[in-house]
Parts: C-alpha cells; structure tokens; sequence
C-alpha cells in the first residue's frame, strides 16, 4: 500500500512530461491469470488509469494460471497471465480459435530461493543442483552430510534430519523450481519431471507462498523454496546457488534478470533455469501475458478501439511499466525480452488490418 | 393431508402455499442432481481412461506424467474421519448425558452454550490455532521424543513413523475430532432429552438405580438420535476442508507412516484446483469431487436407515 502511495508520486511528474501523444479512447480492459503477478499488475493498472487520465480501467482477476489459460482459450478476457507458457495443445486451440498465433508475452520474472530453518544457519548457506535435487529427493537425510558440507567450508552443519516442505497447491513457483531440478539432476528428471504440481517423493505440503513460509518459519530443520520477497519479509533464512556457470550467486532482484538476459527464442516459450548468464541466478522464470495475433477473433473485445487500447496497455507495461517492478520487488525484464515483445505487439490485427505498429512505435520512437 | 382440509378452507392463499413449497423444494433436490451430474460429466474422462474402480483405487497422483488415482485421497478421507468420529463419540456422548441427566440446570446451559460456541469456530480458525499451537507442540512433546526413542533402540523401525514434522495424519486427525464434537454431543443431547419422562419413570418405578436407568430406559431409546448423529458428524469430518488441509501435511502418496503426511479428498481439490493447467488433472480433481459426493451420500443414506432402524419402535430388535 505504502508503495504504492510512493510510485503514485513519483509519477505525477512523470505523467506532466511523458503525457501520451494521442487521445485516449475510454476502454476497459480485463485480465486474468497467476496470482503471483497480480500485486505488480495491480499497481501497473492503478498507476496507467492515472496516465491516461482516467480513460483506461485495468481489471486483473488473479485467479491462477490454469484459470488465466482457460479464460484467454476461451475468449472471456482481454489477455491472460501466466507462469507456465502456453503447450502445443493449447497454442493449437487458439490458432482454431482466432486463425491465428496466441502471443506469450514475458511481463516480469519470478525467482525460487531456497529457505530453511536451522538453529545457527543464517543466509547463504551454499547449494547446487545435485545437492538441491538430493535433498528433494529424499536421498540426503541430514543437514551434516558430507556433499552439503562440501560446499560449506567453515560451515558447522548441524546433526539433524531435513525436512522437506513443498508447495501443495498447483503452483507456478513450483514450475519454476521443478524445471530447473530436471535440467540439473537426471535422476529428478526421470523419477519426478517438472510441472505446476508433482508426485514429491518427500516432505510436506502447505498451501501458498504464506504457508510454505509459516511452516518453515515454525518448524526447526526444514528446507522448502519460496519466492524472493516471501523470504525476506518473513525474515527466512535463505541459500545461494551455484549456477550452470560455477559461480554462487545470491539470489537477487538483479541476479534474476541477469538469467533472462540470455538468447531467446523468437516466442519466448522457454525455461530460463540454469541460466547460461554467468551472474544469472539458476531457478528463476518468466511470467507471460497472453495475447491473441488476431485481436477481432477474440469475442471479449467489442471494438477496435478497445483492443487498441489493451495493446497499448501492454507496450506500456513492457517499457515504462518495468520502472515500477523494482520497487515492488519483481525482476525487470531483460532488454532482449522487452524487444522481442514489442515487435509481437507491433503485429497485433484488427480485421487483418495492423494496428500494433504504430502503437509500438509510439513507445519505441518516444 | 390435503383430502382432510375442509373444503371451505380452501383458499387461494394455501395454493400459493402449496406451489411455493413445491417448487423450492423441488429447487433444492434438482440442484443437488444437477451437481451430481455436472461432477460425473466433467470427471467423465479421467474415469472412462483409468476405468471408475480404476481411477478409484489407483494408487499414483502424478499430475506431471498424467497418471491419476483416487486411493490416497479417499484412504486418508477415511482414516481421518473414521478415527475422529472414535477419538470424538465416546467423550461428545459423555458430554450429552452430563448435560442432560447429570448436571443441575445452571451448569447444563453453560455446557450447552460452549459445545455450541466450539460448533461456531469457523474452520479456518481452528486450523490456524493447529499450525500455531497444536502442531509444535504435539512435534516437540510427542513426535520428536517418539521418533527418537525408535530411532535409538530400533533405527529399522523409523521408516514407517515418518519425519515427525507435526503435520500429518494424527494432528490433522485431532483437530477433525474436536470439531465433530460439538455435532455428536448436540444431537445426542437432543435425543436423549427427547425421551418421555413416564420411561424414566417406570424404570424408577421398577427399583432402577440412576445408571440403570440411563442404561435401560434412556439410552436404548435414544440410541436412533445418537447414532444417527454419530453419522452425520461423520459425513461432515468426510468433507471438512481448510482444517484439515492446513493441518495434514498434503503429501499425495498414500499414508502409510505414522507422522508422516497425508492428503484427504477435500484438501487435495481445493489445493490443487486453481493452478490445475492441464484438462485431465482437472477432470480428475472433478472425478474426486463426484466420489467424494457418492460418498457423502452414501453415509447420509445410511445415517436415514439407521435412524429408522433404532427408533424408538424396534427398540426390542
């Protein structure tokens, strides 16, 4: 709330100077999706009524990425948001759907920490893949073991069991997490696999960021994985990671987009785990808007004009709306994601006419 | 009852009545048959591929590979309940005769007044109150001396205790029997009041102490009252939800450790509901909602034929 206030502030300056060149229409807009994005849309939303002067409402639902992906397949809403890019299957239905491509739009990332309790271990206690993978498997028992203490020199390792805490709800943190144990432990990928929720082979399940949070946070010798900014207002302790590049890296707001600033596809439908970025921090993902290429077939939108404003909302997003993802603690996209996007939106179709281009142009030029 | 309605009383106003009754009556059993149907339509294909005992009894959630069963869920549905309603039936009825029998009347209002306080705590509350409270003490106190104790006497025995992290089947269980007592010892309470003073009497009349009087003439007749109430408090231990998900540890292999997590029908659904992406886990999340309905009616049928079977009528059966 307070930031909020904050970001509200600061751009009352910046609307003075960067006004928008052209008159808005009045359109309302509507998303759904993840909820782990939904504070950072929220504030996108709240912050580009007042751009607009009050001629853009943004409604976001935050009703999960499964929700988000069936409303959008559906038509029901404007774009969808999620954190799982959308499968073949699914990029089939909506080329059925709308005769053409459904977009997946990188809009902020999300980071996986590793936090645990264990009476005398602060912050930065070291782990890797196969130690990681290990534990989650169930095949490292205790705290003291010989291949975590050989990445904790100096470190007294207590004699204690571990207790694995894990997501139960459908999560796409869980994605993020179990994505990347697959692409460093062939054994996890072969006993377990990567999806929004698995067959864990131990440990214990609560619901949401909050209770993966509160377990660990009153249960001594647990190790479970959180977002960023769970840990550090929770005050967990939390773990670095070696990265595909041999380095330990600290988990970080700048770390995590460091990980995206990597080659990417041209539809960005991929995993960033173990980042090949040697400052990259390794379990970190992209959270995706959806969009469809062919704005008409899509029966939430009424007008042209209002699917000319949601393409706009979404240029906004990706270039001046990332000024506001530190202050809320989300990652910034990297330059290469920004650019990929932008030339997605500038093919956005009314009737087969472009109208993404000059929108795009728009920001790119400005 | 209509035939017996004088003519003249007859009036317009009792039509009203009468089709109003009808059809919000009629309303509710149709939307419970709506339900059921629309739970067995969605659920249709996870239960047409693994077969409906197939998907029943499978033993594997693997939401990744697309493998899905039923049987964890509905084993820990079932051992949670069935051990909450015996941890719970004994005390609750305790509670109902010490209320209706026993104590002077001051004390009974004030028994009452808490046995429905503790019906009123929402869930959620309670589950709160389990992770907060319930759950590290019992880890500190019971699991973890426990689990010690096996782990240096008989090291081969720990596997099936489980980590005794706090949450799982027992604490889960706890706190599912502590919210089912206040519905069993209501209904008994209720039943055993219910009685006619004149069998109490004859049963004094007969030289009865006060305990043979409970034991012959007013339980026997209440017993209908108290074993339906029993079952009901059942049905509702069946379906209860955030407690219960909070509490168990939600771990999808089947229960076979002691203080190991668990999962129950309830809790896996609305954990995994929201972010379910693909369509076949989520036909599978409505296929344990459709059993878990299937279920629910079938305790609630056997609840009515229990009643009918031990009223008061076949007390001699």
């Amino acid at each position: 709330m307070f930031k909020q206030h904050v970001i509200k502030l600061a751009l009352a300056a910046a609307v003075a100077t960067a006004a928008f060149a052209s008159a808005q229409a009045e359109a309302d807009i509507t998303g759904a999706g993840a909820s782990f994005p939904a504070p950072l849309i929220a504030t996108w939303a709240d912050v580009y009524r007042d751009v607009t002067e009050g001629a853009v409402v943004v409604n976001y639902q935050s009703i999960g990425s499964g929700g988000g992906i069936r409303q959008f397949i559906d038509q029901t809403v404007h774009f969808g948001a999620t954190e799982a890019f959308l499968n073949q299957e699914q990029l089939d239905q909506a080329r059925a759907g709308t005769g053409g491509e459904a977009y997946n739009l990188p809009i902020t990332l999300a980071d996986v920490v590793i936090t645990y309790n264990v009476p005398g271990l602060e912050t930065g206690v070291v782990f890797d893949g196969e130690v990681l993978a290990g534990i989650f498997l169930g095949d490292l028992v205790r705290w003291n073991d010989e291949r975590l203490a050989a990445l904790n020199p100096g470190v007294q390792l207590p004699d204690m069991l571990i207790n694995v805490v894990h997501r139960a709800d459908g999560s796409g943190t869980t994605n993020i997490f179990t994505s990347y144990l697959s692409s460093v432990s062939s054994d996890w990928a072969e006993r377990v696999g990567a999806g929004t929720a698995v067959e864990w082979p131990t440990g214990v399940g609560a619901s949401g960021n909050e209770g993966v949070a509160g377990l660990i946070g009153n249960t001594p010798g647990t190790i479970g994985y959180n977002s960023l900014v769970y840990a550090t207002l929770n005050d967990i302790a939390y773990g670095y990671v070696v990265n595909a590049a041999g380095n330990v890296i600290q988990p970080s707001l700048a770390s995590t987009s460091a990980a995206g600033d990597v080659e990417l596809p041209q539809d960005t439908r991929t995993l960033i785990v173990n980042s090949q970025h040697p400052e990259g921090y390794p379990i970190s993902g992209f959270t995706w808007a959806l969009l469809y290429e062919n704005a008409d077939a899509n029966k939430a939108f009424t007008s042209r004009a209002q699917a000319e404003e949601t393409v706009r909302f979404l240029a906004w997003v990706m270039t001046e709306g990332q000024e506001f993802s530190e202050v809320l603690d989300f990652a910034r996209l990297p330059q290469a994601a920004v650019d990929l996007n932008l030339a997605r939106l500038a093919q956005v179709k009314w009737q087969g006419e472009n109208i993404g281009q000059a929108i795009v142009d728009g920001f790119t030029t400005r | 009852m209509r035939a017996a309605t004088p003519k003249n009383g007859r009036r317009v106003g009792d039509k009203v009545f009468l089709g109003l009754l009808t059809v919000t009556g009629l309303s509710v059993v149709a939307i419970a048959l709506l339900m059921a149907w629309t739970l067995g339509r969605d659920a249709a294909e996870p239960i047409s591929r693994f077969g409906f005992f197939g998907f029943l009894t499978g033993t594997r959630w693997d939401p990744v590979s697309g493998q899905f069963g039923a049987w964890p869920f509905v084993l820990g549905t079932l051992i949670t309940s069935v051990a909450a309603l015996a941890l719970s039936f004994l005390p609750a009825l305790g509670l109902a005769i010490l209320s209706a029998e026993y104590a002077p009347r001051w004390l009974a209002t004030i028994i009452d007044y808490i046995v429905d306080l503790l019906a009123a705590i929402p869930s959620v509350v309670l589950g709160i109150w389990g992770i907060l409270v319930l759950a590290p003490f019992l880890r500190d106190r019971v699991y973890q001396p426990v689990f010690e104790w096996v782990l240096e006497r008989a090291p081969d025995q720990a596997a099936w205790l489980g980590n005794p992290t706090g949450y799982g089947l027992i604490t889960a269980t706890l706190v599912l029997a502590l919210m089912i007592v206040p519905y069993t010892t209501a209904l008994a309470r209720d039943a055993i009041r219910l009685v006619p003073v004149e069998q109490r009497e004859a049963a004094w009349g007969l030289g009865a102490t006060r305990w043979e009087v409970l034991r012959l003439a007013v339980l026997p007749y209440a017993r209908g009252g108290i074993t339906a109430g029993a079952v009901l408090s059942f049905g509702r231990a069946l379906g209860e939800t955030m407690a219960v998900a909070m509490l168990i540890g939600n771990s999808a292999r089947l229960p076979l450790t002691l203080f190991g997590p668990a999962a129950t029908m309830p809790s896996v659904i609305v954990n995994e509901f929201r972010e379910a992406v693909e369509s076949l886990h989520l036909a599978a999340l409505m296929g344990i909602g459709f059993y878990l309905f299937l279920i629910s009616l079938v305790v609630n049928l056997l609840a009515a034929w229990l009643q009918r079977r031990l009223a008061p009528g076949n007390v001699g059966l």
